[in-house]
């Protein structure tokens, strides 16, 4: 008996070895492990076994079962490695084929500019404010100390709707608007973007632009003050590594005021054809917010002092993303745009 | 303003190079725009005298001249018709550089040449400033002139032209004292202004003149000198050529004299014939409407009451301020002259330059303001040059109607006040030598200053102008970094930016590129729309002074600038677009002075989608743009929305538009562009657009509030499919399913329309799937079968719907 037992397991191992595939292999578990299967055959003779002996062979067909088993699942694993590898490699792809093409839109680059001016100073804690683009000519100019023929007014370069009704021509308006909302509130910090408008169309001129009014008012707000905050900002839009510098300038509703310039990101202010030569490039105006100003929209400037400054969008663009024409920027064709 | 660097250091020191200058002052408020070399390009240039000339052997129209320099002779070959025996002229040497040219030893037909005579062209100089005879040929000198002189020397070319790009609250240096005042405050160094006396005859101006301001308003001040036994002629070589470096051009010493005075006072002058003055009499008055005067220019100019003229008894002799009359112009036998310096307010003036379209270097100083405290000064000036000239002599006396005088402005300023607005301590020592430097008086008071601000600095009237003063002297540069102390706040976008930035993100993420258009149009595009006659988008704003025909009015709709982008682009072979635009459009309101201005969102979709081998392209149709905005409304959590079939908006197709309702109002119109407006725009394939008020889309998107917990039982899905008549809308029979399904319909999705072979002709067949759930147990087959009968019955009822077998 212990010899059929074995020579069983040899049979079984060479037929194992020699399966093919994952059914031949389970045909074989049942022809020799199942419950008809050989090794119960065998096994049934023994009760024709003595005493001594039937532990003996019990342990010996016990050992043939687990051999047989493992050997099975040996070969089972290794089939099934096989099949899955065979898959894969009927399942490989070219995958340098191009994918599957998505549209993708893109923000216009006044937008994106824009944005990232707003993110800077919503960190800054100012707030964001809009107002009209068809505007009085009260909060355009009056409220924002234009003396009453200051040459701004004029028809020529200004867009009139009616008397005393215009397009903006500045985002500076906001300024009273937010004011006269907020006095004597403090502290006020704000900007104001948006589209505003003037008389002009040329290579370098769109009768429609973009702005940003920016503005701080509390007490003991000082011209240092200012300094920082410009700093700060113009690191953040172009770079930890750029300066600053304030040349005074003249604007009828900040005294004093101030051009800020900022070191040239082409040429590091080694001079280059982006800035002239100059290593710097003028990117915004100003300045203290005049006392009057502060008067007419309700603030004491005895009590409270502020600072304002506003900026072109499309100079900011226009030298980040190295546009030299202004009017790529309102061609909108697909090609530039898909840029972005 | 043009500043010669050498005319300036008579009036002050300069211990630095123009460089330095230059940019001193720009980084103090006085910008510098442009520093200009001039004669840079003249090199090798003397005077040199022609001793004598004879004839080319090979050339008629050549001559061969001796050439004495001074040092050397040369020979030298010249075409130069104008050339003489004696003449001095100007050489330029073998090797001399000028603006187009080098000079190099050469042989004219045959006969050596050791370098060129000039003419003004050749130079770079404007023949103009020069003698008629010399303008086409060579220029000439005096024959006392002396040899072998550099001609930047000569010609006063050794000089540095600065270019000041003036604000315009610095009218005050609108003249070479006004800079050198300023140069003195920045460098802190010597004025050193000309000193002024006049030597006068014994004849007295009394009685010869009188002068009547009939306008104190327009015209604040009129001083009037007179001169006598005037010999008219050029004047001097100096003045000349400062006139010319600050970009005036001589024309006689009398005329000279008034633009010299000009350029070194800032105070226009103007000198009328004497002898053409009727009753010696001058009146400043308005002048009468339609009056006429023929200006120095020789044009004939039609004035009206709101300009201002200066008269005689007989008629206008001046456009006050801005430019004199013909007929009162000092002539060659000009014998007496009388000296305007007067103050003309500067809005009167503005206005007249403008309207008359005049402009002169006299308005636009008027214009600025200039010191009414100087008009004497420069009339007293003007005299001095003359008879130092030997160009008259002078009355004695003069007449100033000077109708109400004022002084020089004192202002408080306060030291804490400086430390305040600018944020650093100036010391009061260094407040005080700014003030000084700029010739302002200082008186100290308790703590605080006293300064005394003269007139001709008309732009400082408030203490916060004399601190800019300090903090631009003391140097923007030197001013501390510091940050803003005090309550924090916090920075955040409201919700309508918040969700405005959604919009943006959705519509970009659904492949559309975000465009931005002007917000004025042609309003020719309502027609080009097809909008009937009374459609309200045709009520637009109206721009009172458009630049063109094209930005006439604001837009109403955001419609014609994404058509023309749109058409722009296919233009240009680029196919299969995508765009949008967010913007406002522009809505008047009756009794309102401002219109009102709505955040609109506008898309248009045209052409394919992109496709390859892995996938196949299709057209982006109304379903596609219909999608994108129900993805922005999911986005946005808007439900309740309904699309109507919109057959009045002449724009769209009529029977592929709709209009978007909500809560009883029309938020959105979406549709494919009508096949003629399409052609209106030269578009030539279908397009579909969008037009959303993005006011009320916002105005109803709350926002989520509470999450609807998951469901813990399972759903149930049954497919109806239902054959109705072709014309039957798929929103309605959704509408009815949803009425009818009960609490237990969670969703229907229409997955298939089929019309053809298999149904009947006029009809289509819907197949929704159906989706049932309860909350709190597994629904039973019955309950399902149930709510599906309802449905079915209800469908069969409404729009004799069948079930499909």
């Amino acid at each position: 008996m212990k010899d059929k037992l074995n020579s069983l397991k040899e049979q079984a191992l060479g037929e194992i070895a020699a399966a093919g595939g994952l059914a031949e292999l389970n045909d074989i578990r049942v022809k020799f492990l199942g419950k008809k299967g050989e090794l119960t055959a065998i096994l049934r003779g023994m009760g024709t076994l003595t005493a001594e002996e039937r532990p003996l062979i019990g342990q010996i067909a016990n050992e043939v079962r687990e051999a047989i088993e493992q050997a099975i699942n040996q070969k089972m694993s290794e089939l099934k490695e096989n099949e899955r590898q065979e898959k894969l490699n009927k399942e490989t792809i070219d995958v340098t084929l191009p994918g599957r093409p998505f549209m993708i839109g893109k923000r216009h680059p006044l937008t994106t500019v824009l944005d990232e001016i707003k993110e800077i100073f919503l960190g800054l804690g100012f707030e964001i404010a809009e107002g009209p683009e068809v505007e009085l000519d009260y909060y355009n100019f009056e409220a924002l100390n234009f003396p009453a023929d200051h040459p701004a007014r004029d028809m020529q370069d200004s867009f009139y709707i009616s008397p005393g009704v215009l397009l903006r021509t500045h985002t500076s308006p906001v300024q009273p608007r937010v004011m006269e909302k907020k006095a004597p509130h403090i502290p006020v910090k704000v900007i104001a973007p948006g589209k505003v408008y003037r008389r002009d169309d040329d290579a370098t001129h769109s009768p429609m632009f973009h702005q940003v009014e920016g503005f701080v008012i509390d007490k003991e707000i000082s011209f240092s003050d200012l300094k920082g905050i410009l700093l700060t900002v113009v690191r953040q839009m172009f770079g930890a590594d750029r300066q600053i510098r304030l040349r005074p300038s003249f604007f009828p509703f900040t005294e004093p005021s101030a051009e800020v310039d900022v070191s040239c990101m082409s040429c590091n202010g080694s001079g280059c054809r982006v800035c002239s030569h100059t290593g710097w490039l003028e990117i915004l105006g100003s300045g203290m917010i005049h006392p009057n100003v502060l008067k007419m929209s309700g603030y004491d400037p005895e009590q409270v002092t502020g600072f304002a400054f506003g900026l072109g969008i499309e100079r900011i663009a226009m030298l980040k993303y190295g546009i030299d024409d202004l009017r790529l920027l309102f061609d909108n064709d697909k090609r530039f745009l898909a840029q972005f | 303003m043009r500043v010669s660097y050498k005319w300036l250091k008579e009036y002050v020191d300069i211990p630095v190079s123009p460089e330095e200058l230059a940019e001193r002052m720009t980084m103090t408020g006085v910008a510098v725009e442009n520093i200009e070399y001039m004669g840079k390009n003249l090199n090798k240039i003397v005077t040199a005298r022609i001793e004598t000339i004879s004839p080319h052997p090979n050339a008629d129209k050549l001559v061969v001249c001796q050439i004495n320099t001074g040092s050397e002779n040369l020979q030298v070959v010249t075409g130069a018709p104008n050339v003489r025996e004696g003449q001095v002229v100007l050489l330029a040497l073998v090797g001399a550089t000028l603006p187009d040219m080098k000079i190099t030893r050469a042989k004219l037909r045959g006969v050596e040449s050791f370098g060129m005579l000039c003419s003004a062209q050749e130079l770079g100089l404007d023949p103009e400033n020069f003698p008629p005879e010399q303008r086409n040929g060579i220029l000439e000198f005096p024959g006392d002139t002396p040899l072998g002189v550099d001609v930047k020397e000569l010609l006063g070319l050794d000089d540095v032209i600065l270019e000041l790009e003036l604000t315009p609250n610095r009218a005050d240096c609108l003249s070479m004292v006004g800079v050198a005042r300023e140069v003195s405050a920045v460098l802190g160094t010597a004025l050193k202004l000309p000193e002024i006396n006049v030597t006068e005859t014994e004849e007295s101006i009394d009685g010869k003149v009188s002068i009547n301001i009939n306008e104190p308003e327009l015209c604040g001040r009129y001083v009037g000198r007179l001169i006598r036994n005037v010999k008219i002629g050029p004047s001097p070589n100096w003045m000349q050529q400062r006139l010319q470096a600050a970009g005036v051009r001589p024309i006689s010493n009398m005329v000279d004299v008034t633009n010299y005075v000009m350029l070194e006072l800032g105070q226009p002058l103007h000198a009328f014939d004497y002898g053409k003055l009727k009753d010696q009499t001058i009146i400043v008055r308005r002048a009468e409407e339609g009056e006429k005067l023929y200006s120095l220019d020789n044009v004939e100019r039609t004035l009206t009451s709101d300009m201002l003229v200066i008269t005689d008894p007989a008629g206008p002799a001046a456009i006050a301020g801005v430019m004199g009359g013909l007929e009162s112009e000092i002539t060659d036998s000009t014998t007496s002259v009388l000296l305007e310096a007067a103050y003309f307010k500067p809005a009167s003036i503005h206005r007249t330059s403008k309207n008359l379209n005049l402009r002169s270097e006299s308005s636009m100083r008027f214009e600025k303001g200039i010191d009414i405290n100087g008009c004497l000064n420069a009339a007293n000036r003007a005299c001095q040059l003359i008879q130092e000239m030997g160009a008259g002599e002078i009355v004695s006396g003069f007449v100033d109607n000077h109708p109400s005088p004022s002084g020089n402005t004192v202002i408080r300023l306060r030291p804490d006040r400086i430390k305040l607005i600018v944020g650093v301590e100036v010391p009061g020592d260094r407040i005080k030598e700014i003030m000084l430097n700029l010739g302002f008086n200082v008186k100290e008071d308790g703590g605080d200053f006293l300064v005394e601000v003269p007139t001709r600095r008309g732009d400082i009237s408030l203490e916060i102008d004399l601190i800019e003063e300090v903090a631009r002297l003391y140097g923007y540069n030197n001013i501390p970094i510091t940050l803003p102390e005090g309550a924090s706040t916090e920075g955040r976008k409201t919700e309508v930016q918040a969700a405005v930035d959604r919009i943006l993100d959705l519509m970009t993420e659904c492949g559309l590129n975000e465009i931005i258009t002007l917000s004025f149009m042609n309003p020719r595009n309502f027609d080009m729309l097809n909008l009937p006659m009374d459609d309200s988008r045709r009520v637009a704003v109206t721009v009172e002074n458009p630049l063109s025909e094209e930005q006439r009015v604001l837009r109403t709709t955001v419609l014609p600038g994404l058509l023309d982008i749109l058409a722009r682009n296919s233009a240009r072979k680029n196919k299969d677009l995508a765009m949008f635009e967010v913007g406002r459009v522009f809505v008047p309101v009756i009794g309102e002075k401002l219109p009102k201005e709505i955040l609109t969102l506008g898309a248009v979709v045209s052409g394919k989608t992109p496709g390859n081998w892995q996938v196949r392209s299709y057209e982006m149709d109304f379903y596609y743009l219909k999608g994108i905005l129900e993805s922005l409304f999911r986005a946005l959590n808007i439900s309740g929305y309904s699309f109507v079939p919109e057959k009045g908006n002449h724009a769209f197709h009529p029977g592929r538009a709709a209009s978007v309702r909500l809560n009883n109002e029309d938020i959105a119109v979406i549709g494919e562009i009508h096949p003629s407006v399409t052609e209106n725009y030269k578009l030539n394939e279908r397009v579909y657009a969008m037009e959303v008020n993005l006011e009320k889309v916002i105005n109803a998107c709350k926002g989520l509030k509470r999450i609807e917990p998951l469901p813990k039982y399972p759903s149930m899905e049954r497919d109806m499919a239902i054959v109705v008549q072709r014309d039957v809308h798929a929103g309605e029979i959704i509408d009815d399913i949803k009425k009818n399904g009960g609490k237990l319909l969670k969703r229907v999705e229409l997955f298939d329309i089929y019309e053809g072979e298999q149904i009947e002709k006029g009809y289509k067949s819907l197949a929704f799937a159906l989706q049932f759930q309860a909350a709190d147990r597994t629904l039973t087959d019955e309950e399902v079968t149930d709510a599906y009968e309802k449905i079915r019955n209800a469908l069969s009822q409404t729009h004799n719907a069948q079930l499909r077998a």
